[in-house]
């Protein structure tokens, strides 16, 4: 029977970490105000769960019990390192002196820290990789070696990324709050950013034979989801969308050998219903909030591809239109380059021919391979043979991804025969 | 907390402005020092005379050795500097993103750090 308790305790506290440690930690950071200390804390607080709740029993409220716990431990070390160091001893008054007037952990001040969390990751006074990393590590609670295998990168480069971020957190003071109003639409900028990053390099992995890591999408899809909650601003409502439609593609854009389908070719009975429903629904709310950006035109351009029952059925005038929109928002060439294959659906492979070329002509998008790999396809159904061969050469030339070379390679031996 | 703004600018760029916009820049610069003294972020601040003015030295074994101009030749060029007093980097960011000779150029924001000597 007392064992019955121990076991249902440790099971208990098992669950507890999975579902509150990220929360706890956010809330030591300020407490703590640094980043090592609360981490050292929470570290603490739990090793204290397993020793105390089987003996004691579960508290009725155990993620305020374990931020007290971590808070008096950290105190605790402070004063007895103090002995060495005087400085400390100051520090572990102020902490202490900070404790009596603690804000009481309700679940706003909570939420709220969660969010101080995720934009103080994604400073943008810290390096784009370093926000990354760091976003990965602490609002997501992965460890160096998983976001090091995640990334290609070796656990003592995510570390040292990690640590130089930490410290600059501290001595250039990134204060551990969520940016006022004025500045609020930058900062998330960065955020967003930072989160699309981590789903895009596990949509599609940028270089190796797996063409998905879907651990990297599902985290960015849970941050996002956890910002919208937090932050129900337009843009976030937009980024969320355009994950979820993405991701509601992934098992309909591989063959179960891990060749690539193209979107025109995917079984549509494939994609994910829940998710594109979610995610449109989204893009309708921040639409009519007419505070809407980029985010949100992609993912109305993905919904409007979610919906329709074919490539042939697509609706490409309304998606011509919306890339119309988001060129004047944010003119790029990659963007202009898929309005042309919009406009290709739209009017035939000569008119985006047209317009690809022109891109190209100008210099721009010369070293990227789905320019090429587009361009070749339009003259394929052209039968323009000769020129189609030579692009998607150009285009295996840039080719970084196994499947990617393998899909150019079938297309470049079927125009051979 | 200290920061230290460094102005950098193209020393090529200052010199196109013509003498109205010039005047202008300088007439900005100084009043954002005097609205930094009331918002009580002001500590000092000044121009600096073009890098050919500058010599580099580099004490070595006892020699110094003296060259002419600036430390790295690079684009822009170290123009002017503010040291200011803020609580964090997000509100040192805040006063340095609007001083105005930025406007053409660069700002970059340094916490100072404060050297103490070793305790016996």
């Amino acid at each position: 029977m007392k064992d019955d308790t121990a076991d249902r305790a440790r099971g208990m506290v098992d669950a507890v970490y999975r579902a509150e440690s990220r929360r706890v930690l956010a809330t030591l950071i300020r407490l703590l105000g640094s980043f090592d200390l609360a981490e050292e804390a929470l570290h603490d607080a739990f090793t204290a769960a397993v020793e105390q709740w089987p003996r004691e029993g579960v508290p009725a409220n155990p993620r305020a019990w374990l931020v007290s716990a971590g808070r008096f431990r950290a105190i605790d070390k402070i004063r007895r390192r103090a002995r060495f160091d005087a400085a400390l001893v100051e520090l572990a008054n102020e902490l202490d002196a900070d404790a009596e007037i603690a804000p009481e952990v309700d679940h706003q001040g909570v939420e709220d820290d969660r969010l101080r969390l995720i934009f103080t990751c994604c400073h943008p006074a810290l390096p784009a990789d370093a926000q990354v990393a760091l976003t990965l590590r602490e609002v997501c609670g992965l460890t160096t070696e998983e976001i090091a295998r995640a990334f290609l990168s070796t656990p003592s480069t995510v570390a040292q990324r990690i640590v130089r971020a930490k410290n600059k957190i501290r001595d250039a003071r990134i204060p551990y709050q969520v940016p006022s109003r004025d500045e609020l639409a930058d900062r998330l900028e960065s955020v967003l950013r930072v989160i699309y990053l981590v789903f895009n390099e596990g949509y599609s992995a940028s270089s190796g034979e797996a063409l998905t890591r879907h651990d990297l999408s599902g985290e960015a899809i849970r941050v996002g989801r956890l910002l919208l909650e937090l932050l129900p601003e337009p843009e976030v409502m937009g980024l969320a969308a355009l994950m979820l439609i993405q991701e509601s593609r992934r098992t309909a854009r591989t063959t179960p050998t891990g060749e690539i389908v193209l979107l025109d070719d995917q079984d549509r009975t494939l994609w994910n219903r829940e998710q594109i429903e979610e995610g449109s629904a989204l893009v309708e709310r921040s639409l009519s909030s007419r505070r809407f950006g980029p985010y949100t035109l992609q993912a109305a351009i993905a919904a409007v591809h979610a919906e329709a029952p074919s490539a042939a059925a697509t609706d490409w005038n309304e998606i011509v239109g919306l890339y119309d929109v988001l060129m004047r928002m944010i003119p790029s060439p990659v963007i202009e380059l898929n309005r042309a294959v919009a406009v290709a659906m739209r009017d035939g492979p000569a008119a985006g021919l047209e317009l690809i070329d022109a891109i190209l002509g100008r210099g721009d998008l010369a070293d990227y391979q789905f320019a090429h790999s587009t361009r070749a396809d339009l003259c394929r159904r052209l039968g323009r043979t000769q020129e189609a061969r030579a692009a998607y050469q150009r285009a295996l030339d840039l080719a970084r991804q196994a499947p990617e070379r393998r899909f150019l390679e079938g297309r470049l031996r079927e125009l051979a025969g | 907390m200290k920061y230290l703004c460094l102005v950098y600018i193209e020393e090529k760029k200052l010199k196109a402005l013509s003498k109205s916009e010039y005047d202008a820049l300088v007439a900005d610069a100084l009043a954002y020092d005097d609205e930094l003294q009331r918002s009580g972020h002001y500590i000092v601040s000044n121009a600096l005379e073009s890098v050919q003015a500058a010599t580099t030295l580099r004490p070595r074994n006892g020699k110094v050795s003296i060259t002419d101009g600036p430390f790295a030749e690079t684009k822009e060029q170290l123009g002017g500097f503010i040291l200011i007093e803020a609580t964090d980097l997000n509100e040192a960011l805040h006063v340095a993103a609007k001083i105005p000779p930025g406007r053409i150029g660069s700002i970059e924001v340094r916490p100072v750090k404060e050297l103490t000597a070793a305790q016996a």
